[in-house]
């Protein structure tokens, strides 16, 4: 059966994919933040699963207001990357896994949440960035991804109680797949940012490490936040961090198993408008007693 | 009976909720058409007449050609689909950012270099935080930014 060995979280500012892009991950404005991810780009290689879940937004990309769904299972078999304006980036096409992501779709939508299937999209920078974190720049992306998109754009989003629980029956999901596929969920948005009004770059360095903390040790208590605290301590753009909910969810602790292992943990101010933050857990079946980095 | 909007008391901060984007719809919807190169041509050959292909009011028209983003917003625009104008100026989103302060690129690119904006007196309407309408625009720069001088990011 497949299962989910390890959760990943991470920021996924656009001007990260053009700092990498442009190849400014020396300068001395970036050179912090990518150093914050070399350890984890090393677990990474060393653990590197046979699919990614990867949560994430739409930018107003692929959805316009012609119609936003709140929940979104691409099941396409691959994904080319968008142009968000500025031109597609340059990195390879992100393939997907279809039956997986078609029997996820299945064993969520039987479990009451209600999700939209989506066959074809272009990936915006919210699933390219995460994966040139964690990835560098390959040639091809080392494994298939599925994109899992979520309504963070216009109001009401779902809730992190609500995202939480979706965790929750995504691992169900996974659990009750007939191969033996190593799958890891990944969460992605954040952290504290503004990006509109009088108010753009707000940056609460406080909370998110509350929330950081949170994250990791108690995150059913975490998903009962309401959507204005994010907003009101962390900026607008800030209730992204309801996705990362959606992954904690999806470990085996939030099910009554054991807790997971930190890994990595990294924070950053800033990156453009915005606050990095970053964490690896990774399941303790996973152990690896050799080098824990 | 109302519905439920707590976050109607954030200082400088608007809320895409449905209500917004309703009133938003074809302002957003003009956004998004220049995700298309030949859109993007077109409407900088004659912004206006392009705009007026558009049922738009006559507001949202103005604040695009101003450039003036909290205007567009205050009228129903998405700063997601509203970046669409900035990219096809060239500014990168801490420029379309930092227009909406009344910092000019380099103040609040060195705000951030600092921490960004702090929180203490920005959480609710009243308090004495920068981002409070008795502090705005708060630093040398003006609304808008000069579309002649695009640059790419």
């Amino acid at each position: 059966m497949a299962r989910i060995t390890a959760s990943v979280y991470t920021s996924h500012v656009p001007a990260i994919g053009v700092a990498v892009d442009l190849g400014k991950t020396e300068e001395p404005y970036w050179q912090p933040l990518f150093a914050g991810y070399e350890g984890s780009r090393r677990w990474f290689e060393r653990n590197t699963p046979d699919v990614i879940l990867l949560v994430t937004n739409d930018h107003a990309t692929s959805f316009s207001l012609e119609m936003i769904p709140t929940f979104a299972i691409a099941a396409a078999a691959e994904f080319p990357p968008a142009d968000e304006g500025w031109g597609p980036r340059p990195v390879p096409k992100v393939v997907g896994h279809p039956a997986l992501a078609s029997h996820i779709a299945q064993s969520v939508i039987q479990d009451d949440f209600d999700l939209t299937i989506v066959n074809k999209m272009d990936v915006d920078h919210g699933l390219t960035v995460p994966l040139s974190l964690m990835c560098g720049q390959p040639r091809a992306w080392p494994c298939p991804v599925i994109p899992f998109l979520v309504n963070v754009l216009q109001y009401p989003v779902p809730s992190g109680r609500r995202c939480f629980q979706l965790g929750k029956a995504i691992r169900k999901a996974i659990e009750s797949y007939d191969e033996p596929l190593n799958v890891q969920i990944w969460g992605t948005g954040g952290m504290s940012h503004q990006l509109q009004g009088p108010r753009a770059g707000l940056i609460n360095k406080q909370w998110d490490n509350q929330f950081l903390d949170r994250l990791i040790d108690n995150p059913a208590a975490l998903a009962q936040v309401p959507h204005v605290e994010y907003v009101r301590e962390a900026g607008s753009e800030a209730i992204e961090l309801v996705m990362w909910l959606i992954a904690r969810g999806a470990m085996a602790d939030a099910a009554g198993g054991a807790r997971p292992r930190l890994r990595h943990r990294f924070y950053h101010v800033p990156a453009s408008n915005t606050a990095v933050g970053h964490l690896v857990l990774q399941e303790s079946f996973e152990d690896q007693p050799e080098n824990p980095t | 009976m109302p519905l439920d909007k707590p976050y109607l008391d954030i200082p400088g901060t608007t809320i895409f909720d449905a209500e917004q984007s309703r009133k938003g719809y074809w302002l957003n919807q003009f956004c998004m058409s220049l995700m298309k190169a030949e859109n993007r041509a077109r409407f900088k050959a004659n912004e206006r007449a392009y705009l007026d292909e558009w049922s738009m009011t006559e507001a949202q028209k103005q604040a695009v050609l101003a450039r003036d983003l909290n205007a567009a917003i205050a009228s129903g625009g998405n700063i997601y689909f509203l970046a669409k104008i900035g990219a096809t100026d060239g500014k990168t989103f801490l420029q379309m950012a930092a227009s909406m302060t009344g910092m000019s690129e380099a103040e609040y690119r060195d705000m951030m270099l600092r921490g960004g904006r702090g929180i203490a007196g920005n959480r609710a309407i009243g308090e004495d935080g920068d981002a409070q309408a008795s502090r705005q625009p708060q630093g040398s720069g003006k609304a808008g930014w000069d579309t002649r001088d695009g640059k790419s990011r």
